[in-house]
């Protein structure tokens, strides 16, 4: 029974003693972080997707606190939270504008030329490696899904062999754009709603010989909206840049022949069609 | 002669990591660049020569002693007292180290709270208690068994970088080619064997 107390009383004036010690220590020691960082962590989305160009949210947090960056850096962020990150710190949001992926190619496997039967790995950078990869065209989509793996937040879908994103889920960090070996991921203005699936500078001819979706270089857009779009050999491209771009019914007036000058809205449901067909 | 075995004998012929293999996770994780390999066993150093000096006046003077005539064995806290005293030690280095060097509390990250946990700091005091050192032996030894985890740490970690540019066979890439290099290191410290 003694040796009991004893024990208990060893161990309790220890832990005592140690306790106390530590408390000393880290009253003496203590380390002042700077509050702001931690507000301004805790705003963040936390998806640690790299988009801000830093190494994680808590390193963006530092970044903002010191004014390093502005809280619009984040690229997940909405306008709304980067606003109440601006009010938290009394900063300026920061000017700039949200950005989408986009996947310029229309070469799903029914648009295009199946070249060659391809069994290896399912991996981009593999398959283009390997003669270029199964399908005609050497500038389109591989379809085997690099970018969807590579995108933190799910917004990619490999349709009919073909990648597309999904607008509302994409935040615009970037990473698919690294991730694809074509390099026909581009990311452009939120807001914009058209794009040109197609990314080959080849002939229209040859084009149109390998895929149905591809641009042929007719210029039917550049000559319906000057101010918007353009073309630079074969291949037609939309002006982000410009102060104000068509909506989605005037796109429609222009009636590409080809497709590849589509809405996005259109895009996906197109190819949402296809693969519903192959089912039936 | 006695104070050979406690010097020399720790840091070469009975060395915590080659030849007890005691303290294998820090060992093997922090050894891939020399500087944390550096800080990593600077840190060791420094806790296992405090966790000796206090685990062997913790057991030399309270767990054995009389009081009113009747002495009492408390060997059986042994443990449980050098992981309290062990874990107080490392949170108070913790802090200091916060203070005092960022850039080196940075570096250590996680493995720095598990010193708690190194075998190699619990082993030095048990082996402490187990020959009955005196609180200076039991500090010298501490020491001294420090720097020979320090010293394999740092033979290890050059040998790593060296590693980075050889190109083995694809699997023996990383961690196998580091676990075959650590058994050879290990082969080569037995040749201080009978050395005292």
């Amino acid at each position: 029974m003694s040796n009991l107390v004893i024990a208990a009383l060893v161990m309790g004036v220890l832990a005592l003693v140690l306790g106390t010690a530590i408390g000393i220590f880290v009253k003496f020691f203590k380390v002042k972080s700077d509050p702001r960082v931690e507000l301004v962590l805790e705003l963040l989305p936390g998806a640690n997707c790299g988009g801000c160009g830093c190494a994680g949210c808590a390193d963006f947090a530092k970044a903002v606190a010191s004014g390093r960056l502005k809280p619009n850096g984040c690229p997940v962020s909405s306008q709304e939270q980067v606003n109440a990150i601006a009010f938290a710190l009394g900063v300026d949001p920061g000017e700039g504008f949200a950005r989408r992926a986009v996947v310029c190619c229309s070469g799903d496997k029914f648009q295009t030329q199946m070249r060659k039967f391809y069994n290896g790995a399912i991996d981009c950078a593999a398959a283009s490696m390997i003669g270029g990869g199964p399908k005609g065209c050497r500038y389109g989509c591989i379809g085997m899904g690099n970018c969807a793996h590579a995108c933190p937040f799910g917004a990619i879908e490999v349709i009919n062999s073909l990648a597309v994103v999904h607008q509302e889920l994409c935040v615009g960090c970037g990473k698919c754009v690294a991730a694809c070996p074509r390099g026909i991921i581009k990311l452009v203005p939120a807001d914009s709603t058209a794009h040109v699936y197609c990314s080959s500078p080849e002939k229209g001819a040859v084009k149109r010989s390998l895929c149905h979706g591809g641009c042929i270089g007719c210029g039917k857009c550049e000559r319906a909206f000057p101010d918007s779009f353009t073309k630079t050999g074969f291949l037609a491209s939309v002006k982000y840049d410009a102060a104000k771009l068509p909506g989605a019914e005037e796109i429609q007036t222009i009636k590409c022949p080809t497709g590849a000058l589509a809405t996005e809205v259109d895009h996906y449901a197109g190819e949402k069609a296809v693969r519903e067909g192959e089912k039936k | 002669m006695k104070y050979l075995e406690l010097t020399v004998g720790a840091v070469l012929v009975y060395n915590f990591v080659l030849s007890r293999f005691l303290g294998i996770c820090p060992f093997l994780g922090v050894s891939k660049r020399v500087s944390t390999a550096m800080g990593m066993s600077g840190a060791v150093v420094f806790v296992m020569t405090l966790a000796s000096a206090i685990t062997a006046a913790i057991y030399r003077y309270l767990l054995h002693f009389s009081l009113g005539g009747v002495s009492y064995d408390l060997g059986f806290l042994q443990v449980l007292l050098f992981i309290l005293v062990i874990a107080a030690l490392v949170q108070i280095i913790e802090t200091v180290l916060q203070k005092l060097s960022p850039s080196l509390y940075q570096a250590l990250g996680i493995y720095l709270p598990l010193i708690t946990t190194n075998c190699a700091v619990l082993g030095v005091a048990t082996l402490n208690a187990k020959a009955n050192y005196s609180v200076l032996d039991a500090t010298i030894f501490g020491c001294f068994s420090g720097i020979g985890f320090a010293l394999a740490i740092l033979l290890f970690s050059s040998l790593r970088e060296k590693l980075e540019l050889a190109t083995p066979p694809k699997a023996f890439e990383g961690t196998p080619i580091a676990l075959v290099t650590a058994g050879i290191l290990a082969m080569a410290f037995c040749g201080f064997a009978g050395l005292c």
